[in-house]
């Protein structure tokens, strides 16, 4: 029987995960849909209009997903978690207040305007909205990283009587591994948001839909991809030698070191067995890890058995870590492949187009793998160093745990179906409306009509 | 600059200000929701009314967790306490929040034949959302016991608030809409009126008999002449608004606006009963305001910027207002 400390990790794993899907595309949607609305207002072409339309719709489905889960996870702390405020509430109180006051009001009011107003505010105030709400989302991220890095990294705190205390709120912030995991999570959110529009693009041009709005996004999408996946890559480096800095056992998980060693391997393949502390079915390149992380052939990585019941489950992390990796590659040679044929044919092969609309949600998997890599790489602690996981845990009845987590699964499971589905409704049915607004465009530019 | 004798009762004083926003703002919105009439003939009313919450439900909601969040934030100790308590019926309000968030915009995209099911949907996650929203109101009121008249009590509590907000909902509807919907969101309104007027005189009765405290905070001479105005004021908004509903529509659409500036006045008197009874506690009868509060630098820490950034958030939410001004029969989706 599972007790309450599983049922609420499991519970809080399964609302952040659900959320998290939402917001790592509408934080970089939200910005795809403002430049579309931004090269209307200056080239007056009604394609970026079109283009506008389509993606304005998308994001306010994902917006509404992102908004629903995200106030489910506001009540977790309270809830499963209670531990966790009794001790790093000093901290954690402020970041999230300063999340709902400037970017949570901000986005929602303003998305109402851009979803609602075009025809009630001028052209220029519309645009202004929808750069609100761009903002809204990416300062919803930075206090929320923000939260997440310092319980990763904390800073800036005392303890008195066993609960933090802030005496830098500078410090608090730009916590040593903010930075980093900001940036990776921003990039993450553009390459996701990119393959999404590329994904659905490619699939409405397979479906027959012959305008020019889906090219246009598919190629702006896919030029955003190919200088975002090396961007991320040199991040990813950075990030991780952060944290061998900060939190070595994390990358002697990653990177499946039981032993402390030099010239450790970089796996590609392996099972770990954390009972026998080893590894088994090993495929690895040479000393290559430990070039990658000390920049030298014979550099010293730390085992795990330097942090005896100190250090996370070993498989989640590994295995996370190259299922991220390993999908991070195949986004970067996907998207520099599509544009190398772009630019040759000005077209795409269908066989490159399936291809593409096979890895629409391609950010989804990757981002998910990557926070399991951080956030099970925490583990035991909560907060690194100041509360471990197990004394935070609420002493509600497993039953009723049990219950909600139940119901939450049913109607997540549910809701992602639907969505995707609807995605793909929504694409499938854009193919059938007029090309140009009849009232935008004057009515020479109607060439390709259908049921509107 | 702020010390810790005052900074809890800022923060309470704020927090009180985000519940009955919320309560004012969502419970219109899921007043509507409640009130949506689902005989398939009537699509075209549900879509002018889901259309008159369109551009407000999501910063309506953004209300609810600045209310939870400053609870969390201001007083991590009680927020403990009372999630607690309430686990259950958080979990199903918050079951009943995303169905009816995300219903809004699947009834929009689905294939059409789905759309009266997202339509449900709404509905039975804005009566779900209410229904426990009053519970845990009823709850609060009670002390968390779960004897059988502390149930019953919150029950009647839970329909109270869901006829609440449907009477807030109607009352926005008759400012937002016209000729027959109007029609139906009068008599709805009247309807709502009444019963939400048999649920606050009976949990101003409840409330004074089973919390000591609270019957002598307002049975107290001299103090009770002056506070049983807002009783009174309370009772003749009911009175006049019902009198007022029973003369709408008027000729031009005269006065369609006041319904809803009464019920929300409505609102804020019974937050401020309520808030009379228990202040300084926080959880009635258990925790002060002081004793559940955090560290002082934190609260002047985001009490500066809350300073800053609640009179922006009210502007642009005054200006957004402004922007949808009007029927809401001509606003479309783009």
């Amino acid at each position: 029987m599972l007790d309450t400390l599983m049922l609420s990790r499991m519970q809080f794993a399964v609302n952040i995960s659900f959320h998290i899907l939402f917001p790592t595309i509408t934080i970089a949607l939200c910005w795809f849909v403002f430049f579309f609305k931004l090269r209307f207002d200056q080239t007056k072409n009604p394609i970026w209009m079109r283009a506008y339309r389509f993606w304005v719709k998308v994001l306010a489905l994902t917006f509404a997903l992102g908004v629903v889960s995200g106030i489910t996870m506001s009540f977790q702390f309270g809830t499963n978690w209670p531990g966790y405020m009794e001790t790093v509430g000093n901290i954690a109180g402020p970041l999230l207040g300063y999340e709902v006051l400037t970017a949570f009001f901000l986005e929602a009011t303003f998305l109402g305007i851009m979803l609602f107003g075009i025809h009630r505010v001028p052209s220029k105030v519309h645009t202004f909205a929808a750069l609100m709400v761009a903002l809204g989302t990416t300062l919803s991220a930075f206090w929320i990283l923000a939260l997440d890095s310092w319980m990763q990294t904390p800073a800036g705190y005392e303890l008195r009587d066993g609960v933090v205390h802030a005496i830098d709120w500078w410090a608090v912030i730009f916590n040593p591994s903010f930075p980093y995991r900001l940036a990776h999570m921003l990039v993450a959110s553009g390459l996701t948001a990119s393959f999404l529009v590329a994904g659905l693009s490619a699939y409405r041009m397979l479906q027959g839909d012959t305008k020019q709005a889906p090219k246009l996004a598919l190629k702006a999408a896919l030029i955003v991809a190919a200088i975002l996946a090396p961007t991320q890559a040199f991040l990813g480096d950075l990030h991780g030698l952060n944290t061998l800095e900060h939190q070595p056992q994390k990358v002697a998980a990653m990177e499946g070191v039981w032993h402390t060693e030099t010239g450790a391997p970089l796996l590609l393949f392996a099972v770990p067995d954390e009972k026998n502390k080893t590894n088994h079915f090993e495929i690895g390149l040479p000393n290559m890890a430990s070039l990658i992380l000390t920049h030298d052939m014979n550099g010293e990585i730390k085992g795990l058995n330097e942090f005896e019941n100190n250090h996370p489950p070993v498989a989640p992390v590994f295995y996370g870590f190259r299922v991220m990796v390993g999908l991070g590659v195949l986004m970067w040679a996907t998207a520099w492949f599509a544009f190398y044929q772009l630019s040759k044919q000005k077209t795409l092969p269908k066989r490159t187009l399936r291809w593409i609309h096979w890895m629409t949600f391609s950010g989804w998997f990757a981002t998910l793998a990557g926070w399991y890599v951080t956030e099970i790489g925490r583990q035991p602690w909560l907060a690194t160093g100041i509360l471990k996981t197990i004394d935070a845990v609420t002493p509600v009845a497993p039953a009723n745990v049990g219950l909600s987590l139940t119901l939450y699964i049913v109607v997540y499971v549910f809701l992602l179906a639907a969505y995707v589905h609807t995605l793909h409704l929504m694409a499938r049915r854009s193919s059938l409306v007029e090309e140009f607004e009849p009232s935008l465009a004057g009515p020479h530019a109607v060439h390709h009509t259908g049921a509107a | 600059m702020f010390s810790a004798e005052v900074l809890p009762v800022i923060f309470v004083g704020l927090m009180g200000l985000a519940v009955v926003v919320y309560a004012i703002l969502d419970g219109y919105d899921l007043g509507v929701g409640i009130l949506l009439p689902m005989n398939e003939a009537q699509e075209s009313d549900r879509d002018t009314m889901i259309a008159s919450i369109g551009p407000f439900w999501d910063a309506n909601e953004t209300w609810l967790v600045l209310a939870i969040g400053l609870l969390l934030i201001a007083f991590p100790a009680a927020h403990s306490l009372i999630m607690m308590h309430l686990y259950l019926p958080v979990a199903f309000m918050l079951i009943g929040l995303i169905m009816r968030g995300v219903a809004f915009d699947f009834r929009a995209k689905a294939a059409i034949d789905h759309k009266l099911a997202w339509d449900r949907a709404f509905k039975i996650g804005s009566i779900l959302t209410a229904m426990m929203q009053g519970y845990m109101l009823g709850q609060y009121v009670v002390g968390f016991h779960t004897d059988l008249s502390s149930v019953l009590f919150s029950i009647l509590s839970a329909l109270g608030v869901t006829a609440a907000y449907a009477y807030i909902g109607a009352c926005w509807l008759i400012m937002k809409t016209e000729e027959n919907l109007q029609g139906y969101a009068i008599k709805w309104a009247r309807m709502c009126g009444r019963i939400t007027f048999a649920g606050v005189v009976l949990v101003s009765l409840v409330n004074p008999l089973v919390n000591p405290g609270v019957f002598d905070r307002w049975f107290t001479f001299p103090l009770v002449m002056f506070i049983t105005l807002i009783p009174a004021m309370c009772f003749f908004a009911f009175i006049f608004n019902d009198i007022l509903l029973a003369r709408l529509p008027k000729h031009n659409d005269r006065h369609c606006w006041l319904p809803f500036i009464m019920v929300a006045g409505i609102f804020i008197l019974c937050f401020s009963a309520l808030a009379f009874s228990f202040f300084p506690y926080i959880v009635p009868g258990k925790m002060t305001i002081w004793s559940a509060a955090s560290a002082t630098e934190s609260l002047s820490f985001i009490l500066w910027g809350a300073l800053i950034v609640v009179p922006v958030i009210l502007s642009y939410t005054l200006f957004s207002y402004k922007v949808f001004y009007g029927k809401a029969t001509e606003l479309h989706y783009h």
